[in-house]
């Protein structure tokens, strides 16, 4: 079933979901990855939503029922889809709220499919294979690559245009390889990996120093641009250079919740062994990326799940699994540690997770790391741009001050710790004064 | 030189710095929107003024520059670090600023830790709400300053937003709250909503400094900071402009022409890009049809020379105007009056009714009603003869002008009000909640803003070509997207008519929540203040692709109302002051706190002549004179007061601490039990109250979260200020798993706020904060597990002695909930043999903590009805099949209770929601639809930190209304 009709994804990391497409496609569905964006959106959302859940929910229905609604599609021969999440965030609800939405606007007839990775077989009409489940993982790993090496080359490339381009030509070559069934062997992936961090690494950069940006958050606000309205292109416009941790972290960390709930209120200790060697399996995936990455770059590699979760100690417990739980905490830690001190966590307006893991966490991640410049960003649909820009702005400011002392101290030597002193040299432009 | 611009979201101000860093030039005005203009006019009266060189620096800030900045390619500055570069330099021992905008607040802190911060998506507590406000009182800030001098006393308002403050401060008002003390308590608010939203977990404290339009004009503000920061900021020369001094110090590499930066901001106009909508009307000829269409819809007014004889008067006293109207026998209009309430409602209504007598002495009041916000007081001030609740008014008026009515919007100054009509009974009510602003006001707060008297403002709307499509959102950022669609290039009349339909956007799409016409209504009445704006009614005609009827009466539609129910009363005589009693008319105030109970209610006590006394602002009938003897029977009442009994019993182990907080109302007997049996000295925290709250507020990290959990941090302080061997605070991802959902979960919040609590609150570190995750879903891995924990804290505890205290626990568990069922069967018994209502007051286990609810319980039991709660009601409760995912334990209650009550003729539900709670925008609607097919109204009531039940009373008297109204149909049939 489905496979006479085109299936509407929304998109979310829009690497990833190219990526996902041409594995769909491999195994005979017809899909569109839906990258509407503007008022219309998120009018639809908010008529068919309640207006006080969170805005992922609106955005996602709302551009299913913007696109429906233009007619471009045979109802009959259409469905959507949504990943559908467990536990007790309230994101769990993201179908029936879709279904409910569907259903008030008139269109009921289209099939709502529940993109569940823990549905294995089940799931109606929408067989999702083990394969293919491996290969969407695969796809991840992809995409985690290609986001981390465009994130590092485009705020520095020297011809405009270079990495985006180098990330087209690699989604169009690897789709096509899926549409072939390769570049799934463990084989082709190192290849692959290696040939990618080795084509990003050939593009010409500037040697300049850039304010470091870190982006954490709620999973669907952190990746989609309509979400964040556009993000990482206003950071990169500011001048910074932007790390989105990528999305097996998140996959691995809903697999290892798994994990935690035995340890921590018993259970199937069988649940747990197969959870703990699904975790390993994924580790591979994250340690060819770091591996290649090490190995053909000089890029920051990324970091593996498995040192995430030895970051949160006496900070926060594994137990927190609901939403990003822990991870995201962990998220903000790895990325300070790595250099990338400055932290957007952006978050949809009333949040519940959010309130504990991130801004929850952050007097503690200061204590710990009182370099970490963090602003806590919400999204919602009457939140302006301007407003978010402007919050922004002022973490940047914070940034380039504490990037341009970095620098007066590194130049000679002393500790420049006194505002007298260097205030009279802020503002000073930091690409210039480096060699 | 050096010029530093601060182009702030309602004034622009501006600094010039010769080459000695000394000030030659400052300025500061309002800029009304106007902001490329008055610009331009500032920098050319700096040219010449300052006579610089071509080539100046030249920085701008400020909340409104940026966009300006960018275009013109002028450096720009974020304006909270333009104010750190500026104390920096000239007051660099300074430890925190407080910096109050026109719509922005921000701190600073500066020394151990550079931290800056600005109010994030809520905007309470700046300069526009105390603007707001002021306007409110009738009078400007400096005068309300003035006032807050003389204050006596300080109400709890809100503080979060100003939509919020304005329904504490409206009641107050009208229940005759004296001016300086609302003033006052104004200021107090907007202290705590920065401590609360910036101040997050960081004491402020050290050399404070205060900048910014507001600290520097209001001595009163100030000195309610230092008042509640227990400290002496100071407040600089040149507080104002200590923004565009930081612009001007910044370096930058390059200087400008002045000239040309002048010239690029003259010619920089918008392209007309911004997102619009279709016109309101196509022609001239479709506006005339429009107007002809709407006359039909009329009363007609009598003339009250002639007519000898007998009438009726009604008076609506809404929130910011009072309507009176006094009806003949043929139901015409004799006299009315639509007035702005200053505040003080009773001597308008006094200076109303002498003028009536005056002019007209032949004619007699045979009865009168009241209805609105202010209808207590004026009924006990005057004498009048029935107080109605505001529906039950407009209904009735709405009647006369369509007999089959099905639908009613009013759309007030301050509140929206909808009811949905089903086969002659209000069955379905909506009223704006929180942060759906969006009325009267709302239009008139912009047309102030851009300098426009209402009327004008509104009418502008009509001839607009692309009315500017703003969507539907909270006044405070209406504000950032008119100004950018200004920079676009929308014109005021396409704003005006953009303002105005998205005043109908906010009403349906987020009051009614509708998805299409049909779930209107056929025959739609519009009534209400905002309504007679023609753009308005237009908007909603063509929002909802259907004609209505708007009576010519509109904006009296509450006071019409009141005088055909009066009329209809019948009665002989009616008991209002005559013009003689009127002649001896006195009414004093006097503000006090209530002693008879721990709610501690501010009581506002008004004394009228011949001893007549009105208190308002309790919450029980206990400091009233008179009382009704019934018997008031709350569940919520029971289970607090069975949560109390559980002591503390001396144990050998020492004292354990329990913050009587979130899922602790549920789990206390359980804990209780479990650590008396092991030998601990369980000690709850106190009741919760304002104090305790305010005593945690500075450690509370996120400002949005639910108010149950921002008073966790007061009940943990409360427990660190105990000398206590440790706090028991458990995390817990699942809740008992009742059977009846799909899974067991506890919110997000509910389930982890201990780590929050051990993050934010230092204190905790100081003692054994036991905050490990542990759940009791499984009760044999819940003995491993908790023997695991308290081994890490204390020694010689043995598995046996927690297996037979984890079994003792759980039996206790049981105990308390079979009791609650107990009583339940009680109550409910009870209500059925004297024929009363029941009421479910559906919620969380924690809303029963009365500082949460607000006494929303008594409040139901004093309209007449019995009140249980979900977990009360004993009989098998059905596993309801729901559209959602039924997942937490709290929700599932929820669901199973809905339908159980769904065939009992007198059991009906109300649900309590907390501000925030993000799960419960998924409960309402289910349970709303749970309702609905078995024909039940659902009602739902939001609180939050409000202590005033102006909205929540026309609510519940609405349903009562409906209830009754409902029995007497089916009686009659």
């Amino acid at each position: 079933m489905y496979k006479d009709c085109t299936i509407l994804i929304p998109d979310m990391c829009t690497i990833h979901f190219s990526l996902f497409k041409s594995i769909f496609e491999e195994h005979g569905y017809n899909v569109e990855i839906l990258r509407n964006e503007g008022p219309s959106v998120v009018d639809e959302g908010l008529k068919y939503v309640h207006n006080d859940t969170c805005y992922p929910a609106l955005l996602v229905t709302g551009q299913m029922i913007d696109t429906l609604k233009k007619g471009n599609y045979d109802l009959d021969k259409v469905a959507l889809m949504m990943s559908q999440t467990g536990g007790g965030c309230r994101a769990s609800n993201y179908i029936f709220l879709i279904k409910k939405a569907m259903k008030k606007v008139g269109f009921g007839q289209v099939p709502v499919i529940a993109f569940d990775l823990g549905s294995l077989g089940r799931g109606g009409g929408f067989k999702l294979t083990l394969p293919m489940i491996n290969k969407l993982l695969i796809a991840v790993t992809y995409g985690d690559a290609l986001m981390l090496l465009n994130n590092q080359v485009l705020p520095y490339e020297v011809n405009k245009g270079d990495s985006q381009s180098l990330v087209d030509h690699w989604i169009d070559k690897l789709g096509n390889q899926f549409l072939q069934g390769k570049g799934y062997g463990l084989k082709d992936i190192r290849n692959n990996l290696k040939e990618i961090v080795k084509s990003f690494e050939k593009v010409p950069r500037l040697n300049e120093v850039k304010i470091k940006v870190g982006v954490v958050g709620e999973i669907y606000v952190k990746y989609s641009k309509l979400a964040n309205n556009h993000l990482e292109e206003f950071l990169i416009g500011e001048g910074c250079e932007v790390m989105v941790p990528g999305l097996m972290s998140f996959v691995m960390y809903t697999v290892n919740n798994s994990v935690e709930d035995v340890d921590i209120y018993g259970g199937s200790k069988i649940k747990k062994v197969i959870a703990a060697s699904i975790l390993k399996y994924l580790d591979m995936y994250e340690e060819m990326i770091i591996s290649a990455v090490e190995k053909y770059s000089k890029f920051t590699p990324p970091s593996s799940f498995m040192h995430l979760r030895t970051l949160t100690e006496g900070v926060i417990d594994r137990g927190v699994k609901m939403g990003e739980g822990w991870v995201l905490t962990a998220e903000m830690i790895d990325l300070i540690q790595n250099g990338y001190e400055n932290i957007v966590s952006a978050q949809p307006f009333g949040c519940l997770p959010n309130h504990i893991v991130a801004k929850g966490m952050m007097k503690k991640v200061k204590e710990l790391y009182p370099a970490a410049n963090i602003v806590p960003i919400d999204y919602d649909p009457s939140a302006t741009k301007v407003n978010q820009e402007n919050r922004i702005k002022l973490m940047l400011a914070v940034a380039r001050e504490n990037l341009d002392i970095k620098i007066m101290d590194s130049s000679d030597g002393k500790k420049h710790s006194d505002l007298k002193e260097y205030l009279p040299k802020l503002g000073l432009k930091t690409e210039k004064s480096l060699k | 030189m050096r010029i530093g611009l601060d182009v702030g979201s309602t004034t622009l101000k501006s600094v010039v710095i010769d080459n000695n860093d000394k000030v030659i030039f400052k300025s500061y005005e309002r800029h009304y929107s106007k902001i490329t203009e008055k610009t331009v006019e500032l920098l050319k009266k700096i040219v010449d003024e300052c006579k610089p060189n071509d080539y100046v620096y030249l920085a701008i800030s400020g909340s409104a520059g940026m966009g300006l900045a960018n275009r013109c390619e002028i450096p720009f500055v974020q304006e909270v670090y333009a104010t750190r570069v500026a104390v920096g330099k000239l007051i660099p021992d300074t430890d925190v600023v407080i910096e109050l905008g026109g719509e922005d607040a921000k701190i600073l802190f500066l020394t151990n830790g550079l931290e800056v911060r600005m109010n994030g998506s809520c905007a309470g507590g700046t300069g526009a709400f105390i603007d707001q406000m002021a306007t409110l009182l009738n009078i400007d800030p400096g005068e309300m300053n003035e006032l807050a001098k003389e204050h006596e006393k300080v109400y709890t308002i809100a503080s979060r937003c100003g939509v919020f403050a304005k329904s504490d401060v409206q009641p107050l008002l009208n229940q005759g709250a004296k001016k300086t003390d609302v003033s006052a308590s104004i200021f107090y608010a907007v202290v705590n909503q920065t401590i609360a939203g910036l101040a997050q977990g960081r004491e402020l404290k050290g050399k404070i400094v205060y900048l910014g339009g507001p600290l520097t004009f209001l001595s009163e503000l100030r000195r309610s900071f230092d008042d509640i920061l227990k400290t002496e900021g100071i407040c600089p020369e040149d507080s104002l402009n200590f923004v565009a001094l930081g612009a001007a110090y910044m370096p930058e590499s390059q200087k400008l022409n002045l000239k040309s930066v002048i010239d690029r901001i003259e010619n920089y106009s918008g392209k007309g890009e911004f997102v619009s909508s279709s016109s309101l009307f196509a022609n001239k000829e479709e506006y005339n049809e429009f107007i002809k269409r709407h006359e039909k819809g009329k009363v007609l007014y009598g003339n009250p020379d002639e007519y000898n004889g007998i009438a009726y008067l009604g008076i609506d006293a809404g929130s910011t105007t009072v309507k009176a109207a006094i009806i003949d026998q043929g139901e015409n209009i004799l006299y009315s009056k639509y007035l702005p309430n200053s505040g003080n409602p009773v001597s308008i209504i006094k200076d109303f009714l002498l003028e009536f007598y005056d002019k007209y002495p032949h004619i007699s009041i045979r009865s009168s009603a009241v209805t609105g916000y202010g209808e207590e007081i004026i009924k006990n001030a005057f004498q009048i003869d029935y107080g109605i609740v505001e529906t039950i008014a407009h209904f009735t008026a709405a009647k006369k002008f369509k007999p089959d009515v099905d639908f009613i919007i009013d759309i007030g100054g301050q509140d929206i009000k909808c009811f949905k009509i089903r086969n002659g009974v209000i069955d379905n009510i909506f009223l704006n909640e929180a942060c759906s602003s969006g009325c009267g006001s709302f239009l008139q707060t912009f047309a102030g803003a851009l300098d426009y008297g209402i009327e004008d403002f509104a009418n502008l709307g009509i001839y607009a070509d692309s009315p500017v499509d703003l969507g539907s959102r909270c006044t405070v950022f209406m504000n950032s997207s008119v100004k950018q669609a200004q920079k676009d290039g929308a014109t005021i009349e396409d704003i005006s008519a953009g303002l105005s339909s998205s005043v109908v956007k906010n009403a349906l799409y987020k009051v009614i929540r509708a998805t299409n016409p049909e779930d209107l209504g056929e025959n739609i009445v519009v009534q209400g203040g905002t309504f007679l704006n023609d753009a308005v009614l237009r908007s909603f005609e063509m929002e909802i692709g259907r004609n209505v009827v708007r009576p010519n009466i509109s904006g009296l539609m509450g006071a019409y109302g009141a005088a055909l129910y009066s009329k209809n009363s019948g009665g002989d005589k009616s008991s209002i002051l005559t013009k003689d009693d009127l002649q001896s008319f006195y009414h004093e105030t006097k503000a006090t706190i209530c002693k008879l109970c721990n709610n501690h209610c501010s009581l506002t006590i008004n004394t009228f002549d011949n001893n007549r006394k009105f208190i308002s602002g309790n919450r029980c009938e206990k400091p009233l004179a008179k009382k009704t003897g019934k018997k008031q029977l709350s569940l919520y009442d029971y289970k607090l007061k069975l949560l109390d009994t559980y002591k503390p019993v001396k144990g050998h182990r020492g004292k354990i601490g329990i913050p009587m907080a979130l899922n602790m109302y549920e789990m206390l007997p359980f804990w209780h039990r479990f650590f008396t049996e092991l030998g601990f000295e369980v000690i709850q925290s106190p009741g919760s109250n304002r104090k305790l709250y305010l005593k945690g507020q500075h450690t509370i990290p996120s400002d949005t979260v639910c108010y149950p959990a921002k008073l966790v941090h007061g009940h943990i302080e409360a427990l660190l200020d105990e000398d206590l061997d440790a706090i028991f605070y458990p995390s817990m991802s699942y809740n008992f798993d009742e059977g009846l959902g799909d899974n067991h979960y506890n919110c997000p919040v509910v389930a982890y706020y201990p780590e929050v609590i051990a993050a934010n609150v230092e204190r905790t570190r100081e003692t054994k904060f036991i905050y490990d995750h542990i759940g009791l879903h499984r009760p044999k891995d819940f003995i491993k597990k908790i023997h695991g924990v308290l081994s890490k804290y204390f020694m010689g505890i043995n598995i046996s002695e927690i297996k037979i205290a984890t079994e003792k626990a759980f039996e206790e568990h049981y105990s308390f909930l079979e009791k609650i069922k107990i009583m339940g069967k009680h109550y409910m018994d009870y209500a059925h043999k004297h024929n009363l209502p029941i009421i479910v007051l559906a919620g969380r286990p924690y809303h029963i903590d009365p500082e949460i609810n607000n006494g929303i319980d008594k409040l139901i039991c004093q309209l007449g009805a019995v009140v249980v709660s979900e977990d009360s009601i004993g009989e098998d409760l059905p596993e309801v099949h729901t559209d959602v995912l039924n997942q937490w334990t709290y929700h599932a209650r929820l669901y199973s209770v809905a339908k159980y009550i769904g065939d009992k003729p007198n059991m009906n539900l109300v649900q309590l929601v907390s501000f925030g709670c993000g799960i419960d925008a998924i409960t309402t609607d289910e349970v709303r639809e749970i309702l609905e097919e078995e024909d039940k109204i659902y009602t739902q009531i939001k609180i939050d930190e409000i202590t005033n039940l102006g909205a929540v009373k026309i609510r519940l008297r609405s349903l009562m209304e409906a209830l009754n109204q409902g029995k007497e149909s089916e009686t009659n049939v």
